[in-house]
């Protein structure tokens, strides 16, 4: 798409490394030559530029799409949104993988809701069926209690989809009395202290609280100066802002896959003020892990 | 747009923004983090926007184990009101094809709120100087004509370098002059763009290079003290200054905040060695 945009070509920033080759040079303030020219020349856009950028941007929409009630509104009409007490959002295959293990079964739980995405690194599932290394997104309701909800997003939303999934998923829900858990993991390496992170006993669990949660949290605050990213933060920065109650829970493990060890980790959060209502019988968290493995296993065999 | 942390938001009129372009070595983001720290800025709201990468970590600012907790955002504004000081932190890069839109939402919070004038902290990438440019000082300023009436002058006393242009088209037309801030993030379109809407908006950067920008962070924020007077700077004599002003003690000059720990990195493994 860039090869189509007509750019006044100033040439990109170099710089010649020990070798004698010459390399872009990378910025760590994440600035793109590209872009500034983009900026500045944006007014001068062709028509085609235009087209094709319009397409790019449909192709990277998100669309939710929930599920709606019998003898609801007609077609073209925005749904009421849903009223809810505790939204838990679990964002990642092992954070996924933690709720259908310890929370979510078929008898108490219905989807109601999915996200419809794509991007460079995946396309969201076509069914609510979904196997735990699958990349999807869905809500499911309480069906005992309607206004809790829960998230399992195991697709990577990419940073330019971020803001449109917080707006069209909190756009549906009313923020009254709201409470929201967000569950997350990212690489121990990314943790940063004044020892090394190999002498560190991972997995391990840090939190981060807006400012109006005063519950109890399950683990340690996470410390400066490390910082959350990607859809977490964005939650948690959501709610910040607008002042809804939350926490979010960062599991810090070295196993990037699905893995019971990383899943086990969110243990702590089943005595939470949110999630102790909604155990499940111990005997039936141990069948759906051990299912898990098998999966996973399957999954992860690259001979047949 | 800017949500306040509570109630209807406070005054921001004929108050002095004070913010960062998100530039090579960051170094305007650093500036900004010791102004806010030294002069123990309070949080007033947040700029709310789909243009940044979002990010969440605890209060970068933290003295004590009781103000650590504190949630911080990508984007937050801070206040002295002492000083008709308004300042922004951007802390993440922006977004693919956001820098216009960004810099629209800005600028209409600016006229809104009347904010007197804009003072934006930038760099350049000091490997594109010209050879004139590698000569003296590395700090440049600009000023939009609508600010350059109020403090041109001051400048000149100062002895400060306007930012130089370049040919547009070098060695083919050497006449046609345009001003070029490579690595300037969204400097050079704010800054146009302020120029078109009237708006009273100062740049000051300086030419640097990725490594270790805290040397440059110091270097700018003390060129900005020459104008703001912030803190009083070693060696000066600020006479004038009234004992209600809340100017912090010279001996600790600017204070580093907690969050620049482990810069580079974690500790090493013992296993190395």
């Amino acid at each position: 798409m860039r090869g189509a945009l007509r750019g006044r070509g100033r040439g990109r920033a170099a710089m010649a490394t020990f070798f004698g080759e010459v390399v872009a040079a990378p910025s760590r303030a994440g600035v793109d030559d590209d872009e500034e020219e983009a900026a500045g020349e944006a007014l001068e856009e062709t028509p085609e530029d235009r087209e094709i950028r319009r397409r790019v941007e449909e192709k990277r929409e998100v669309a939710v799409r929930w599920a709606l009630p019998a003898g609801e509104a007609a077609p073209g009409v925005a749904p009421e949104p849903l009223p809810c007490s505790r939204f838990v959002v679990a964002v990642g295959h092992n954070a996924a993988a933690f709720l259908s293990s310890f929370i979510l079964d078929s008898t108490c739980w219905e989807v109601v809701g999915a996200v419809k995405l794509w991007n460079e690194w995946c396309r969201t599932s076509n069914t609510t069926n979904v196997l735990p290394t699958d990349s999807f997104c869905l809500f499911y309701r309480l069906i005992s209690d309607p206004t809790v909800l829960l998230c399992q997003c195991s697709c990577y939303v990419a940073e330019d989809q971020q803001f449109q999934w917080l707006e069209k998923v909190f756009g549906h829900i009313r923020k009254e009395g709201l409470q929201v858990t967000i569950l997350s993991t990212c690489p121990v390496a990314d943790y940063k202290t004044q020892e090394s992170t190999l002498t560190l006993p991972s997995p391990f669990l840090k939190a981060l609280k807006t400012k109006e949660f005063k519950e109890q949290v399950c683990c340690p605050l996470l410390e400066q100066p490390n910082i959350v990213r990607d859809l977490p933060a964005a939650v948690l920065s959501y709610c910040q802002v607008w002042q809804i109650p939350a926490v979010l829970y960062q599991c810090y493990t070295d196993v990037i896959k699905l893995d019971t060890v990383t899943i086990e980790a969110f243990k702590p959060l089943l005595s939470s003020e949110t999630l102790k209502n909604l155990v499940k019988d111990v005997s039936e968290s141990t069948k759906s892990l051990k299912k898990l493995l098998t999966t996973n296993e399957n999954h992860n065999n690259i001979y047949i | 747009m800017f949500v306040p942390c509570e109630g209807g938001g406070p005054d921001l009129q004929g108050f002095t923004l004070l913010m960062p372009a998100v530039s090579v070595g960051n170094v305007g983001q650093l500036a900004i983090d010791l102004v806010i720290s030294t002069l123990r800025m309070t949080k007033i709201g947040y700029f709310y926007t789909d243009c940044l990468v979002p990010m969440v970590g605890n209060n970068p600012y933290a003295t004590s184990n009781e103000n650590s907790v504190e949630l911080s955002i990508n984007a937050e504004v801070y206040s002295l009101p002492s000083k008709k000081l308004v300042v922004l932190q951007i802390r993440s890069p922006f977004i693919k094809n956001k820098y216009r839109p960004f810099c629209q939402a800005l600028l209409s919070w600016v006229e809104s709120s009347k904010c007197a004038r804009v003072i934006l902290l930038s760099s350049s990438h000091a490997y594109q100087r010209d050879d004139e440019q590698l000569l003296g000082t590395p700090l440049r300023y600009l000023l939009t004509p609508a600010l350059e009436k109020a403090v041109g002058g001051h400048m000149q006393e100062l002895k400060w370098k306007e930012m130089e242009k370049i040919a547009a088209y070098p060695g083919i037309n050497d006449a046609e002059k345009v001003l070029h801030i490579p690595g300037g993030g969204i400097t050079k379109l704010l800054f146009t763009e302020s120029c078109s809407k009237g708006i009273q908006m100062a740049v000051l950067l300086k030419f640097c290079s990725e490594g270790d920008n805290i040397p440059d962070a110091f270097a700018l924020v003390n060129y900005l003290n020459e104008w703001l007077q912030l803190i009083k700077s070693k060696g000066s004599h600020s006479t004038d200054i009234s004992p209600e002003q809340e100017i912090p003690d010279t001996s600790s000059q600017w204070k580093i905040p907690s969050s620049w720990r482990l810069l580079f990195g974690n500790g090493l493994p013992p296993a190395l060695f």
